[in-house]
């Protein structure tokens, strides 16, 4: 199967791992060999402008975002980008209008439960594709990667099925338990780390007369901890933003049983003008600045990552 | 306890030469394996494996007999009707307007967002040292949550009041009804997803990296001017990076469903344009709005023959372009 080779062609080709967070430091240096100086620096100026320009356009939305969350009932649908009037109470009426605290508790629990899930049992799948020798080791990861490929629609009502037959339907189960089986992306990524340690690590620690399962948890975990966060940090994320299993098995529940993205969907639907005239749109706007808030915060601290995860996707195929 | 030691000192003893004994191939070619390490090898992956077993495996082959079935959710029967399922979809216009409606999108999306990622990441990797920054006010929209997107852009994209309107009538022109005329809302969701490109981005501008810096100093000496070099240089050297990001756009554009959700979908109460019905919506609401469990089951497999065949044929003609360096 074509999908299992990609990996490795891709891998081949962008050799070293562990530089993405640098990419800066390749500068421009290359295009200034024989060009006039005046060309040069007309070039920099368009460079200059189209850079500030496309951020500009990038932040427009949040700036947009944060200006109509302050802004009274009848203006949010304005198009100005500094309220008329501030309304601050709009945070703190919120919490009356939207039981938002209740969505955010949910979806934090949730996201914390499936990342933490999903990090532990992928490491411990890819430790074991990694660094032991078994018999139809080829073929079971083959597997792995080909279940990338698989559209979750093909499983979304067998899976609905099985949680309905263990009695699960309701509970938060259906929303993070899959990932104590590990995920194929996740086990991919790890393994690609794990398989840079030496096996002479490994094998030192079992002549010690350490259990394969000590070696996991004293050697490997704390070894793994830059992909693992890698790992923890991606699932946040898109547990945080997922919005359609929430729809499958939490929107028969009470509204204060909804994840925070559910819970805006419903929000929208509530204060859209659609929906009876000129809607309270202004709470939708401050729960979609709350909800996205701890996101840029996951992001300020995990940068590193994240753009090193997605790079390595970009290896990976 | 005679035993025990015994095991433990053939066990430490026999740790590292066994791994030897292991590498090595047996005259019939087989590998030989140490039974202790392979059965811890099979305990660490037992997770995937129940996992695969129940998950996927499992779920695959119980999709398919629904497929085939008439399913009742209140009792739980399920009576075979042999292809139904399938005829129906065959049948239903809705399904071949949603099937349109959303190769139309990947159409159309997929090659915008290529276009513009890979010219945003030139324009980083040009930049220099400053690039860090605009690098993660890039980033940020991919972090904005889907329903915080939705929201957001379901005010910007007003026909009438939206931002994005009014900033085309200063320039002097008159913006669609974005989200209202047929023919616009799914450009409108083209440009959701132009905004939160930046995925695709980064893993250009890792590639562009990589790209040796020889070359262009070699190839401006012998001439080259920036075109050419371009074409010569820089697109066969990221074009792994391009294949990637092409299957990879276009099977997410073939499942899109957040937006298109909530922009038009959510509220069951309201008409939604026709021309918004993608194929993931549709088949989320014969699933768990109608609970047409053999229908859904029956669209998802054309979904996945689809996306299956679509993205052979990039892999078959990806191979003839796609250069991998240092070979395959």
């Amino acid at each position: 199967m074509s999908a299992v080779n990609m990996p490795e062609a891709i891998t081949a080709a962008t050799r070293k791992p562990d530089e993405i967070s640098g990419m800066e430091k390749r500068s421009s240096a290359w295009r200034r060999g024989g060009m006039p100086a005046s060309r040069f620096r007309a070039g920099k100026v368009v460079l200059w402008v189209l850079v500030i320009g496309f951020a500009l356009l990038f932040m427009y939305p949040f700036a947009w975002l944060v200006a109509a969350s302050l802004k009274p009932r009848g203006q949010v649908f304005d198009n100005r980008l500094v309220p008329e009037t501030f309304v601050w109470s709009n945070y703190a009426d919120v919490w009356d209008q939207l039981p938002l605290l209740s969505w955010l508790f949910n979806s934090v629990s949730i996201a914390l439960l499936a990342a933490g899930a999903v990090a532990i049992s992928s490491t411990m799948v890819a430790f074991g594709f990694a660094q032991f020798r078994f018999p139809g080791r080829g073929v079971l990861f083959g597997l792995v990667l080909a279940t990338m490929m698989l559209p979750g629609a093909v499983t979304m009502v067998p899976v609905y099925l099985i949680w309905k037959e263990v009695g699960l339907l309701g509970t938060w189960a259906p929303l993070w338990a899959f990932n104590l089986f590990g995920s194929a992306f996740y086990i991919f990524l790890q393994r690609q780390f794990l398989l840079g340690l030496p096996r002479e690590l490994f094998e030192a620690a079992r002549m010690d007369g350490a259990s394969y399962w000590r070696i996991f948890w004293r050697i490997v975990m704390p070894l793994s901890i830059p992909s693992f966060i890698i790992v923890f940090l991606f699932e946040f994320q898109a547990s945080w933003n997922n919005l359609q299993a929430a729809l499958i098995y939490l929107n028969a529940g009470s509204v204060e049983e909804f994840t925070a993205p559910l819970g805006i969907a419903y929000a929208m639907t509530r204060y859209s003008p659609t929906a009876g005239g000129q809607g309270d749109y202004q709470y939708v706007m401050v729960a979609s600045l709350l909800v996205t808030l701890p996101m840029l915060v996951l992001f300020a601290f995990g940068q590193r990552y994240f753009i090193e995860g997605i790079a390595t996707t970009g290896r990976k195929g | 306890m005679g035993s025990t030691v015994a095991e433990g000192v053939a066990q430490g003893a026999g740790a590292a030469p066994s791994t030897v004994r292991a590498s090595r191939l047996t005259r019939r070619g087989r590998q030989r394996y140490n039974r202790r390490e392979a059965i811890a090898g099979y305990l660490f992956i037992s997770p995937w494996i129940v996992g695969f077993l129940i998950f996927t495996a499992g779920a695959m082959i119980w999709s398919l007999v629904i497929a085939f079935s008439d399913y009742s959710l209140a009792t739980g029967e399920m009576r075979p009707v042999g292809t139904r399922n399938f005829e129906n979809l065959i049948e239903d216009p809705r399904v071949a307007t949603s099937l349109a409606n959303t190769l139309f999108y990947a159409v159309m999306a997929v090659p915008l967002e290529i276009v513009f990622a890979l010219g945003l990441a030139m324009l980083l990797s040009r930049l220099g040292r400053g690039s860090g920054i605009f690098r993660t006010i890039y980033y940020l929209p991919k972090m904005t949550p889907a329903v915080a997107t939705a929201a957001v852009f379901f005010l910007l994209l007003n026909g009438n009041t939206g931002a994005i309107n009014q900033g085309l009538a200063a320039i002097g022109i008159e913006g669609p009804q974005w989200l209202i005329d047929p023919a616009w809302v799914k450009p409108s969701i083209v440009l959701m997803s132009m905004w939160a490109v930046s995925g695709t981005m980064v893993i250009f501008l890792a590639a562009l990296k990589n790209v040796p810096r020889e070359l262009y100093e070699v190839s401006s000496i012998d001439g080259a001017g920036p075109v050419r070099q371009f074409v010569s240089i820089t697109l066969p050297m990221i074009s792994p990076a391009l294949f990637f990001n092409t299957i990879v756009l276009s099977i997410a554009a073939f499942q899109t469903f957040d937006q298109a959700y909530l922009l038009f979908w959510r509220d069951q109460n309201n008409a939604a344009p026709e021309a918004s019905l993608f194929y993931a919506v549709y088949l989320f609401q014969q699933a768990f709005r109608q609970f047409n469990f053999g229908f859904a089951s029956a669209m998802a497999w054309l979904m996945f023959v689809i996306i299956m065949i679509v993205t052979a044929i990039q892999m078959r003609f990806g191979n003839r372009f796609v250069y991998y360096e240092g070979g395959r």
